[in-house]
């Protein structure tokens, strides 16, 4: 029972990028390994299924790293997938998968806990149990085997992770860690004999599913029925939402990694859900509502976190962040008090991810980036005006040409541009407009630089469960790959315009996984089985394995990925839910069909979509008007300066007025 | 002013690449408050410069940074007393500033002064013979080693690089003087060369020294004060 560094150690020496495994992170925590020997504490492995340089900037395995180990009854460690170097020479020696905090073995933890981000990495998530020395069907797992869970955005239909998991935690993880610690708790003291039992206590907790409790039956290729086994176990489990995030300034010690990794900056979460109501998008439909973080406490954050990191970067993290109310304070107080770090010459550098398209956003942009122009990235994400309104990405293209005609007489030069194919409606046309408007942005471009440059990237959409477009059946690798050759072929001769495209393959194989039921994950098995492993590399994914093991195991790409959903088909995810309700859903989409866009409720009467309503939560927002400066999402009149009052509380039910 | 600073990379930190340490060093002379002179134009960096790269998986108790102030700090405004344990403290676990001292002007930067280094080799699948027939490497007038740099494969003759090899006292490791002028022999090249028969990445290495000449004589670049050489053996052992 303790380090198997020296184990460990010698394998390094052959693998590439050691630093990836050793931990030391400032901020990393050695928790009281006594408590373990003394079999008290609850001793949570908390994994991230992709490489360390992915994994280590997550901040909700960092926020829950901290609240665990801050807990008496428990502690907390990490892991991330090793690459297939080390995969290999750990294999060959016999040493298991360990946690980077103190290199102990994964089975001397009670709980693996994946953070689960993408639906690609399943693969990855069934090779660390396995590394981990667990069965890798949660039917074969004994009392004294580790715990499976999942959590994150992916984990909301864990239904083809079904075999694998025992059980998958829906939302917010900052209050249900508790209480799956105590419960463990309770179950170890009481002598860790019989592992159903514990299942059953744990499907009882709000928030977590556990898919051994319940019964899937088949009508055919269609879902009978979801039913609970045991009268007990909620026929519907929800989500879970934190009231206040002022009451979590987690991480309060952020981990500076050693190594580089993606985002190698302080981040502060500034805000958390979304209610501008883009109808592709999961984790704004997923994460209402909008709950801010208070300004004062965001400018304590970040001043106290660059002094502890010695970074000179901060990231202001949300779904959207100009619409955070106090952007304009905040970020002239962060800009304060970086004059007084020492040594810090006026190098601080503001990151402001998932910007808005207006050119408010890129006043704000030019203002925190010290008079560095790196590029500036927008995402009208469709290509006309008519499917911006089917997707409720209500971004007009003065808004599109005012953002950008500011960025290019601001001195940028190099702009990227989103978009998403194969969104429901689409036509020719809408595809042929992203030419179109690239063309146009390079054009105003020109007016400033003859350098003036425009990047397309075009990634193919995979419709999500929990959104108002999970019926819709996605396009095939081959539409899609005719849909970004239309772009290419289009910008083959403007100058300036660059088109860089997401490998339809790879979005066929995330849609297998992203609308899969439980028959899934023999797929999953078997891509895993035959070598299938970080599936979100291109150096490693191979669609012939997933479209192979489909076929073996009798299963339809066409009934799994390319199919309309009707309305009244029972879902794989149908028993779990975000707190949207159903007739929203389908109204939202008959609205989205419709080409009718729906306004941010942040601002604007509540529509009910079912999420302040269902769970007696609302949003909590600084300031009630809408941010000046663009219409995205908001449907505001412009003309009129966005003085739209805002409802904190919802007022009114009306489904059927959404719905019509 | 100028700043010269040895330090250690003793560790688990071992791993990590010569680039990652440089990294480190940024955030920790910000989380130490110490004024950081800065490069002009858009993209300012701190002006400091690292020696000889360290290979990664190798541990060193020589390795020098150079810092440079910001000009209106005085010599007399910075303590170079306690000065390294306040690095120290803002460096990771493994990374410790042994000694500090201010760099005259106009001597040459580490990189073009240094001209050797003194490393120390072991291995569990090592014996005191196996160390004490790798001296016998010095007796050879030619030593051949094919190598790899950038896709292109040579082989060089690596004999002249090598200025001295020796058991350690204890017999359980070699103690080789290595030059750094030209194409260096790195010490996982010599461990090939030195035990055949083992697998040269079970060869652990630990640079001891990196050695300036001075008229013809050899001194380091900053030497340990005797308290300081004291606790960082103790350290290794």
């Amino acid at each position: 029972m303790s380090t198997l560094w020296a184990r460990i150690e010698p394998l390094l020496a052959r693998v590439q990028k050691p630093a990836r495994y050793i931990g030391c992170e400032d901020g990393a925590i050695t928790p009281r390994h006594d408590k373990i020997d003394g079999g008290d504490a609850v001793a949570w492995l908390l994994a991230y299924p992709d490489t360390y340089e992915v994994g280590l900037p997550n901040q909700g395995l960092q926020i829950l790293y901290e609240i665990l180990n801050e807990r008496d009854d428990a502690l907390a460690e990490r892991t991330y997938a090793p690459w297939s170097d080390l995969d290999r020479e750990m294999r060959a020696a016999k040493v298991p998968l360990f946690s980077v905090d103190t290199h102990r073995a994964a089975a001397e933890f009670d709980l693996l806990a994946f953070n689960l981000s993408s639906e690609l990495v399943f693969t990855n998530v069934l090779n660390m149990i396995d590394l981990a020395g667990a069965p890798v069907r949660a039917a074969d797992r004994a009392a004294d085997d580790l715990f499976v869970l999942v959590g994150g955005h992916a984990a909301f239909n864990p239904e083809p992770l079904a075999d694998f998991i025992d059980a998958a935690v829906l939302g917010e993880g900052e209050e249900v860690v508790s209480e799956i610690t105590k419960l463990f708790w309770d179950w170890k003291v009481a002598g860790r004999t019989d592992r159903q039992s514990f299942l059953r206590q744990l499907s009882k907790v709000p928030g977590v599913y556990v898919p051994a409790m319940y019964e899937v039956t088949y009508d055919g290729d269609r879902i009978a029925a979801v039913e609970p086994r045991y009268p007990d176990v909620p026929a519907t489990v929800d989500k879970r939402t934190i009231v206040d995030l002022a009451e979590w300034p987690y991480p309060k010690s952020p981990l500076v990694p050693l190594t580089e990794v993606v985002h190698d900056r302080l981040s502060v979460e500034v805000f958390r859900g979304c209610t501008r109501g883009c109808r592709f998008c999961q984790a704004g439909m997923i994460t209402r509502p909008v709950r801010e973080r208070p300004a004062e406490q965001v400018r304590t954050m970040i001043r106290e976190g660059l002094r502890s990191t010695g970074y000179d970067e901060v990231s202001l993290t949300s779904l959207s962040t100009a619409d955070f109310s106090d952007i304009e304070p905040v970020v002239r107080g962060i800009l304060e008090d970086a004059k007084e770090i020492p040594g810090s010459c006026n190098t601080m550098t503001i990151n402001l991810p998932s910007l808005r398209v207006d050119a408010f956003t890129v006043g704000l942009a030019g203002e925190v980036n010290n008079g560095r122009r790196s590029g500036l990235t927008f995402a009208p994400e469709g290509g006309s005006w008519r499917l911006r309104k089917v997707i409720n990405k209500l971004i007009t293209e003065e808004d599109l040409y005012g953002a950008v005609e500011s960025a290019f007489s601001q001195g940028w030069t190099r702009m990227k541009l989103y978009f998403l194919t194969g969104l429901p409606t689409e036509t020719d046309e809408d595809t042929l407009g992203i030419a179109e408007l690239a063309k146009n942005c390079v054009a105003i471009g020109k007016r400033h630089t003859n350098r003036a440059s425009v990047t397309v990237s075009l990634g193919g959409f995979v419709p999500k469960p929990h959104t108002p477009f999970q019926w819709f059946g996605q396009n095939t690798d081959e539409e899609l790959q005719r849909k970004i050759n239309l772009v290419r072929q289009a910008t083959r001769r403007m100058g300036g315009v660059n088109v860089k495209w997401h490998d339809p393959a790879a979005t066929t194989a995330e849609g297998i996984t992203s609308r899969g039921d439980r028959r899934i994950g023999r797929v999953i098995e078997r891509v895993w089985r035959e070598g299938g492993l970080f599936q979100e590399w291109g150096e490693h994914f191979n669609l012939d394995l997933w479209a192979s093991a489909m076929e073996t195991e009798g299963l339809s790409m066409d009934w799994y990925v390319f199919r309309h959903r009707e309305e009244n088909e029972i879902l794989p995810w149908s028993h779990l839910t975000a707190g949207l309700h159903k007739d929203f859903l389908w109204g939202d989409w008959l609205d989205a069909l419709a080409e009718s866009g729906v306004e941010d409720c942040r601002w604007t009467p509540c529509y009910d979509c079912g999420v302040c309503t269902g769970y007696g939560i609302e949003h909590v927002v600084a300031s009630p008007i809408a941010p000046a400066g663009g219409s995205q999402g908001t449907g505001q009149d412009l003309s009129r300066g966005g003085e739209v009052p805002v409802t904190l509380m919802p007022t009114r039910r009306q489904p059927a007025e959404v719905a019509s | 002013m100028k700043l010269r600073v040895r330090a250690t990379k003793i560790g688990k930190v071992r791993f990590t690449s010569h680039r990652d340490a440089a990294r480190m060093w940024e955030r920790a002379l910000r989380r130490a408050g110490l004024p950081v002179a800065f490069t002009e134009g858009f993209t300012p960096r701190p002006k400091i410069s690292f020696g000889l790269a360290l290979p990664t998986g190798a541990e060193s108790i020589a390795e020098y940074v150079d810092i440079e102030l910001q000009h209106d700090v005085a010599a007399a405004d910075v303590d170079l007393e306690t000065l390294p344990a306040r690095l120290s403290d803002a460096l990771p676990t493994g990374f410790d500033v042994l000694v500090a001292g201010e760099r005259e002007p106009g001597i040459d930067s580490l990189q073009q002064a240094v001209t050797s280094c003194t490393w120390q080799l072991w291995s569990p699948l090592l014996s005191a013979e196996d160390h004490f027939d790798a001296c016998r490497l010095v007796e050879s007038a030619e030593l051949v080693l094919e190598r790899e740099r950038k896709g292109k494969r040579s082989a060089d003759d690596v004999r002249p690089m090598i200025l001295d090899l020796r058991p350690d006292p204890t017999g359980d490791r070699l103690i080789a003087n290595l030059v750094t002028i030209g194409r260096a022999l790195r010490p996982g090249e010599l461990a090939e060369l030195a035990y055949p028969n083992i697998d040269a990445r079970d060869v652990r290495a630990l640079r001891t020294h990196q050695w300036l000449d001075h008229d013809g004589m050899r001194r380091e670049v900053l030497p340990l004060p005797a308290d300081v050489d004291a606790r960082t053996l103790a350290v290794l052992a």
